[in-house]
């Protein structure tokens, strides 16, 4: 399993091919936090977002900050929730706003892999819970859009050194989840013989 | 009438809620930080061992950091255990312990989960109506008070599981309902955590107990030796599904396995799962009737 160091926004999109499920992923550069409200509101309810999601990474996250000026917030503690809530918002975040990444944790069902081979797609797997760690490779809240939804607001993070990310699912078709469960379900047919 | 001694006990039950909510939340026991210490040696995968050392690393920063071991501070859960005797009624302890969770939330500050079920707006500090949560239990011939804190963090709440089995069923309906629980919740709940199975009583009870289970220490047995027995089996058989941390694969899915149970109807067999995380955040404390708090005291 390779190990990748990959800036987002992303320059080059050939770069998201060479990522295979199960390799380690460092990002650097800006990744945007996104949660349940904000893509109901971008999706359901046809609101332009008021950033450009163009080769973005996505983070699904709701962070814990403190607001320091007008529009303006520090962090205190910024961690990464599950990511299954959200997954019917992949295809579309790919088509029409060029995203390229989603993070979050627990992985995606199995009907993200199709449009994510589709569209070059990749789905990072953080660990879930690790925010004292992830907070650190935050370095600032640059932008927020969208805070009468606070926390689940449009948040532009720069970061450094973000990760040890696994890549879950890749542009190839393959998805770490889809691999466990399945031999996971044939583990089970295994142990209630047992019983 | 509110007399000056249970004015001061309600101040100090709401101190101890507010500092055993960002306490929990910061630093995690000690029996979990030795099992998790132990399932980082045992593990074997690549991404399991990832996983774990992240972890690892993440304990020791919100030590360093003084930050919270994780954001989601979850719905604020108590358990409480009030001797006969404690001279403040249960209705005066439920006020100081909402009234306590909404000041560590406002001061710290801590993110605010709570919101309306249908509206979804807010409703307050991470209190609201019916929230927080609170487990009773009424001790005879004692004049103290044990208060825990569970913040119960939505990741792993949203992967709980009801199945009313039937008597036919048996035993093996239990494990069956446990297993393919917990390989359905996959990496969502945050694995390797606890996983707590309420058994008999009534539906609404079943879970109850399994919450009443993942609260416990890690360590702790169910004090039946024929329950104590399953706990040890599940443990086994979890731990053979392959989920691995964080649902990417590995040796190990659970800490551990903890069972509370209930006598039942002779038509009912209940099983109830309720998933507590990695970050299996708990802080108790108990307070005598002059109001002294020992923050030392786990149960």
């Amino acid at each position: 399993m390779a190990q990748h160091e990959v800036t987002f926004p992303i320059a080059d999109e050939s770069e998201i091919l060479k990522l295979r499920a199960g390799d380690e992923v460092t990002v650097q550069g800006h990744i945007i936090g996104i949660r349940d409200r904000t893509q109901i509101r971008i999706f359901d309810q046809g609101v332009e977002p008021p950033m450009d999601l163009r080769g973005a990474f996505l983070l699904h996250t709701a962070p814990g900050v403190r607001k320091i000026a007008e529009g303006k917030y520090e962090k205190v503690c910024i961690g990464t929730t599950t990511s299954a809530r959200m997954v019917r918002f992949t295809e579309p975040l790919g088509t029409q706003y060029g995203v390229r990444a989603i993070c979050g944790k627990g992985g995606f069902p199995d009907e993200a892999i199709e449009p994510m081979q589709r569209l070059g797609m990749v789905y990072f797997a953080i660990v879930g819970g690790a925010a004292a760690l992830e907070t650190t490779q935050i370095e600032e809240i640059e932008e927020v859009a969208w805070e009468e939804l606070m926390p689940e607001c449009l948040w532009k993070f720069r970061i450094k050194d973000f990760g040890p990310l696994t890549v879950g699912i890749d542009a190839h078709g393959n998805s770490l989840y889809h691999d466990v469960q399945t031999a996971a379900q044939e583990k089970l047919k295994e142990l209630y013989a047992r019983f | 009438m509110t007399t000056g001694l249970t004015t001061d006990l309600a101040f100090a039950v709401e101190d101890a809620a507010a500092h055993l909510y960002v306490w929990a939340l910061k630093d995690i026991p000690q029996d979990l930080r030795d099992a998790l210490d132990a399932a980082r040696k045992r593990e074997t995968s690549v991404t399991g061992i990832r996983v774990l050392e992240t972890i690892h690393r993440n304990v020791n920063i919100a030590d360093s950091e003084k930050n919270l071991v994780c954001q989601d501070t979850g719905i604020a859960v108590y358990t409480c255990r009030v001797g006969e005797h404690f001279p403040l009624h249960p209705a005066r302890i439920y006020a100081s312990l909402k009234a306590g969770t909404e000041r560590a939330t406002v001061e710290h500050p801590l993110r605010s989960n709570a919101v309306h079920t249908i509206t979804r707006e807010n409703t307050g500090p991470n209190t609201g109506y019916r929230l927080p949560i609170v487990h009773w239990e009424f001790i005879p011939d004692w004049d103290g008070l044990d208060v825990k804190c569970v913040p119960k963090g939505s990741g792993s709440e949203n992967m709980s599981f009801l199945k009313m089995c039937v008597p036919a069923d048996g035993v093996r309906g239990i494990k069956e309902f446990v297993l393919e629980s917990i390989v359905g919740a996959g990496g969502k709940p945050c694995p390797p955590g606890i996983v707590g199975v309420g058994i008999g009583g009534s539906a609404d009870y079943a879970m109850y107990l399994a919450k009443e289970a993942i609260a416990r220490p890690i360590g702790t047995r169910n004090s039946d030796p024929i329950v104590a027995e399953l706990e040890d089996e599940l443990y086994g058989l979890l731990n053979e599904t392959g989920i691995g941390p964080m649902g990417l694969g590995g040796d190990v899915t659970v800490l551990q396995c903890h069972i509370e149970h209930a006598d039942t109807h002779m038509t009912l067999n209940p099983v109830a799962v309720n998933y507590q995380c990695w970050a299996a955040r708990r802080a108790s404390v108990h307070i005598d009737p002059e109001g002294n708090l020992d923050y030392d005291r786990e149960f």
